[in-house]
């Protein structure tokens, strides 16, 4: 194996502090670090160190997910119910999604797929019921209650509130002309193409907030990791 | 310098190596970890309304706080985790944790390990206090079943725990007798990374149950929530290590929030300088835009 300068370089820092670490905490912390710093590598290139520790993982999660559903799923959820009380009136509805999953598993066997249409049929019919009332409760119509509101807000004194009018006047024409841009059955020409160009600018200022919000996500991770290799590892921030 | 000579600088600029960017951002996010300077932090309406929705709450009031995150969000959200639940302690509310996602719970005893100094264990002295497990806080640790628990824990917590963290029936619990449902819980408190999270507890616990919510989000899911919190669906939001920074700041903790916010601004200092100083290059040098 070519091993990069840069790459032998952490190995060499790492395999000294891991020698380092006296006790058990010292050595997760250790190796915790040697995977933060192998992720880390691939910024200055792609490495083996980098694969290494991508392989690692995704090892490890494929692993951690499939103990955890089987615990928190099959056992918790179906095998130990059925095996508290197998031929009660109160296993029948275990019995039930027991045959709608083995029915799933069929798509595993080509020629007889078509039988996982069913339990497929009864997920989505059960989602769409459970969440229709749901969304249009919660996402539509207290939304849009709340989009309705006076253009002009007063403060207790009497006197206008012009942050919140405005503000009230923002949502309402941002509201307007989004929906305006989104509804294809007449072409934006005119008066209509101007409400729907408003539009566009309000969705490009709402993406370019939702974008600054994930860039400041994505630097907190940042420091959050920093804070791990500076602080908790190498002990150099008090 | 000549004209040429210029626009060979500006051109110079475009072709940076990339490497130099990260190591620029990596010195901006790192410096100030070592640096003891205080920054002002101010704070935000829907951090003083999600502030003043739990002054409300009385002494002894159950507050339901649900660990929806794990790890790689906890720079975020770890902050504002310990910070809720030294302000439980501090005001004498009694706890109920849980998570909907599998590392939730986990998260839940860090940050009370955080809070109180070592592992709680079945009671711990706190400001003077002795606090014992299941009198005056609980965890009740992580359920499969996604949204679906937090419809089941509207007719029924104990259906959907029936055991706690450590495998204590929920009803033996001294904390949990008399709680069955969402009536009984005076305030819900959500630190959300995806989902399941803010949106589900809202759509289902808020607006089904009527539970009152207060949400802590990941700045990635901030601007998704935001309209919940403008109709009245939510009492407030903290958004972000921001909202982290702002949440300490009005509870009187000088947390990683705090910490982390001149980071944070050395950050987005340095990212809105490599934005206009490209943006001077790019014109600079006479290239044009190929749509």
């Amino acid at each position: 194996m070519n091993l990069r300068p840069s790459t032998i370089l952490v190995l060499v820092v790492s395999a000294i502090l891991f020698v380092l670490s006296a006790n058990s905490y010292g050595f997760a912390l250790t190796l915790a670090a040697f995977f933060t710093l192998g992720i880390f590598s691939f910024l200055y290139k792609d490495n083996p160190m980098y694969k290494f520790c991508e392989a690692v993982f995704v090892g490890i999660s494929a692993g951690y997910w499939f103990v955890s559903l089987y615990y928190q799923n099959l056992l918790a959820k179906l095998i130990d119910p059925l095996v508290a009380d197998p031929v009660g009136s109160g296993a029948i509805p275990y019995y039930v999604v027991a045959i709608l999953g083995i029915m799933m598993l069929m798509r595993l066997v080509p020629s007889i797929g078509w039988i996982s249409r069913w339990p497929l049929s009864v997920i989505v019919g059960a989602t769409a019921g459970l969440w229709f009332i749901t969304y249009l409760q919660s996402n539509a119509m207290l939304q849009l209650q709340n989009t309705i509101m006076p253009i002009q807000e007063y403060a207790a004194d009497g006197s206008l509130n012009w942050y919140q009018s405005i503000g009230n006047l923002t949502v309402m024409i941002g509201t307007i002309t989004g929906v305006i841009y989104f509804f294809f059955s007449k072409e934006h020409k005119g008066a209509f193409g101007t409400s729907a160009k408003v539009g566009i600018w309000f969705l490009m200022i709402t993406f370019g907030a939702s974008f600054g919000y994930t860039v400041m996500s994505r630097m907190s991770l940042l420091i959050g990791r920093m804070d791990f290799l500076f602080g908790d590892w190498l002990q150099l921030i008090l | 310098m000549a004209n040429g000579e210029t626009k060979n600088f500006w051109v110079t600029l475009m072709a940076i190596d990339r490497r130099v960017i990260f190591l620029a951002v990596a010195i901006a996010v790192s410096l100030p970890l070592f640096l003891n300077i205080s920054q002002t932090i101010y704070v935000s309406p829907e951090v003083t309304d999600l502030y003043d929705s739990l002054e409300k709450l009385q002494s002894g009031s159950k507050v339901l706080i649900s660990f929806d995150y794990d790890p790689p969000s906890a720079p975020e959200l770890q902050p504002m985790a310990v910070t809720v639940i030294e302000y439980c302690f501090r005001n004498d509310l009694k706890m109920i944790l849980m998570g909907l996602w599998p590392q939730g719970p986990q998260q839940a005893n860090q940050a009370l390990e955080t809070v109180v100094g070592e592992p709680p264990g079945a009671s711990f002295e706190f400001n003077g206090k002795t606090y014992v497990y299941g009198e005056d806080w609980v965890n009740l640790g992580f359920q499969e079943g996604r949204e679906f628990i937090i419809q089941r824990m509207g007719s029924s917590i104990a259906a959907a725990f029936p055991r706690d963290y450590a495998g204590t029936p929920v009803k033996e619990l001294p904390l949990m007798r008399g709680v069955s449902n969402f009536n009984n819980i005076d305030y819900v408190f959500n630190l959300s990374a995806g989902t399941p999270g803010t949106v589900e507890w809202v759509q289902l616990a808020g607006d089904r149950f009527h539970a009152t919510i207060g949400a802590a989000n990941t700045a990635v899911q901030a601007p998704m929530i935001y309209p919940y919190y403008r109709a009245g669906q939510l009492t407030g939001i903290l958004g972000g290590m921001k909202g982290a920074a702002e949440f300490e700041a009005v509870v009187g903790v000088v947390g990683k929030g705090t910490k982390f916010m001149l980071s944070q601004s050395f950050a987005h200092a340095i990212v809105i300088l490599f934005i206009v100083v490209g943006n001077i290059a790019f014109f600079a040098s006479g290239r044009k835009r190929r749509f």
